[in-house]
């Protein structure tokens, strides 16, 4: 079963005169991971920034399954979890936080904190302040404060692009089991075409601006996908195809000037 | 290591201590007139006497009260204001060119407008030193509001934080350390007018009168005593208002 879980339809956005964005019509699948991939200054993080409300859109129509955004749940992860995350508030209050915006008791925070606290099998102490963790802790902390609220929909904006190499495998491999765990669907804009590729079941490639869709590459290789992942023929096949439909479209673009 | 521990430890102390000595040498060599530069000795001598047998700790006690009640008065109303202000780039631009017009006119030059509308007393004081203090409190939040992390903010609107539940939540608590900056300087700056309203307006009690006093009858020690009173305060204020920053604002600069 794969049906539309988000649909957009002629979403138009201009900054300063310049169309980013025209008549730009796209389905997100359900219960996927999609990546969405391109070229510097193409609007990948606009893109779901839109789709977040997180910025306006001059005209057109954003849909989750028929229904506008503040009748949905979403979670949104940010790149930069030192800005994101509250330092006035202890890690595991920055968890709650959420809940309590959405009117939970605190015994219900307590219990659905707790349950969050059992599926990541966190081991630190979350009684700290944000600032007193590492990086990777506090993007942590982020991801299950965006899942706190069970949320139809989580967003992630280049959510490891912050953290050195060996947090990102864990990372990436936390995130995958939530997924499996989940099912939540995912949107995560990258710029690292290997995580693009080794976290999505579709990678969406974008063009240049006026921004389009170059093509929505498919990646079908079995979860868990573990750092062998990166080896296999599967994987080369679908990142060079990426990389192909990248720097036709870069190099396109190119031509014109 | 016990040694060199001391010697960190007592580190601030050497310019204090450096600081007496040449003041006692001076006094000492008589290089000033004895009579406009008292020995510490005799200043030291005279705060002794001044807070035990005098009424030097009333007068102090005068002006504390004064500069708190021109604090709150400022705080209560600016920081509110600051918020609001803040929080709306436009209105702030729109006002920017009065409050900075009004910050740089010289409180004590509003002394006899003020005089003229509240009369002599104590009204009058306050009233001076709570609009000096309020401005500075009022730009530094309206600044510290204006500065607010916009991710942070986004973070809350996004897990459906309604506009007042971000302005209150987040925006107040990210405006924070400017606004702590503010209250700082605030505090400082209601002590100053205090002390030069205390001289000038008509006043019978508080540490500016009493220098102003002590200078007529050429009591030094005196003089001296009071003056460094006023200073221990308004070391002490901001030594206080570090702590409760540092407490309070913990994640300051993180």
């Amino acid at each position: 079963m794969n049906t539309t879980h988000i649909t957009i339809r002629g979403l138009t956005k201009s900054f300063a005169g310049q169309p980013l964005y025209s008549g730009f019509d796209l389905n997100f699948p359900r219960n996927r991971i999609t990546s969405v991939f391109g070229p510097n200054g193409c609007g990948k993080s606009t893109l779901i920034n839109m789709i977040a409300g997180l910025m306006p859109i001059d005209s057109g129509e954003i849909l989750f399954d028929g229904k506008r955004l503040h009748e949905t749940v979403i979670g949104y992860v940010f790149q930069n979890y030192r800005d994101a995350l509250f330092p006035w508030k202890k890690s595991i209050d920055n968890i709650k936080y959420p809940l309590q915006i959405a009117g939970k008791s605190p015994a219900e925070c307590e219990t659905r904190t707790q349950e969050l606290i059992q599926s990541f099998d966190v081991r630190f102490d979350l009684n700290r302040f944000p600032y007193e963790l590492s990086g990777g802790q506090q993007q942590l902390i982020s991801i299950m404060r965006a899942l706190a609220t069970q949320p139809e929909v989580l967003f992630l904006d280049e959510p490891f692009s912050a953290l050195d190499y060996e947090m990102t495998l864990f990372m990436r491999d936390k995130l995958q089991a939530i997924f499996q765990a989940t099912k939540t669907t995912m949107i995560v804009v990258s710029h690292d075409l290997d995580e693009a590729v080794y976290l999505a079941d579709e990678v969406l490639m974008l063009t240049r601006r006026p921004t389009k869709i170059a093509e929505v590459v498919e990646f079908k290789a079995a979860r868990p996908r573990s750092p062998g992942t990166l080896t296999t023929q599967d994987f080369i096949n679908a990142k060079s195809h990426c990389l192909d439909v990248f720097q036709r479209e870069v190099r396109t673009k190119e031509l014109l000037k | 290591m016990a040694g060199r521990n001391y010697v960190k430890l007592l580190t601030p102390a050497y310019g204090a201590i450096a600081f007496i000595f040449a003041w006692w040498l001076i006094a000492f060599l008589q290089l000033v007139d004895p009579v406009l530069l008292p020995s510490p000795q005799d200043s030291a001598k005279a705060i002794w006497v001044g807070f035990f047998q005098g009424n030097l700790f009333s007068d102090l006690k005068v002006t504390v009260m004064r500069t708190l009640a021109a604090f709150i008065i400022a705080t209560v109303v600016c920081v509110p204001l600051g918020l609001v202000l803040g929080s709306s780039v436009q209105l702030y631009r729109s006002l920017e060119f009065v409050i900075d017009f009004f910050r740089s006119t010289p409180a004590s030059a509003l002394f006899p407008l003020f005089l003229v509308i509240l009369g002599v007393g104590e009204s009058t004081k306050i009233a001076v030193a709570a609009f000096g203090a309020g401005l500075l409190i009022l730009f530094n939040t309206a600044y510290g509001v204006m500065n607010a992390r916009k991710v942070r903010q986004a973070a809350a609107y996004v897990m459906g934080a309604s506009k007042s539940r971000v302005l209150i939540g987040v925006t107040l608590l990210e405006s924070l350390p400017q606004t702590f900056i503010g209250m700082r300087s605030g505090v400082s700056f209601a002590l100053v007018i205090v002390i030069v309203a205390e001289m000038f307006i008509g006043s019978t009690d508080g540490l500016g009168q009493r220098v102003i006093n002590a200078q007529m009858i050429f009591n030094m020690p005196e003089m001296y005593a009071t003056i460094f009173t006023a200073g221990v305060l308004g070391y002490s204020l901001n030594l206080f208002f570090i702590l409760i920053e540092r407490y309070f604002i913990h994640w300051g600069g993180k």
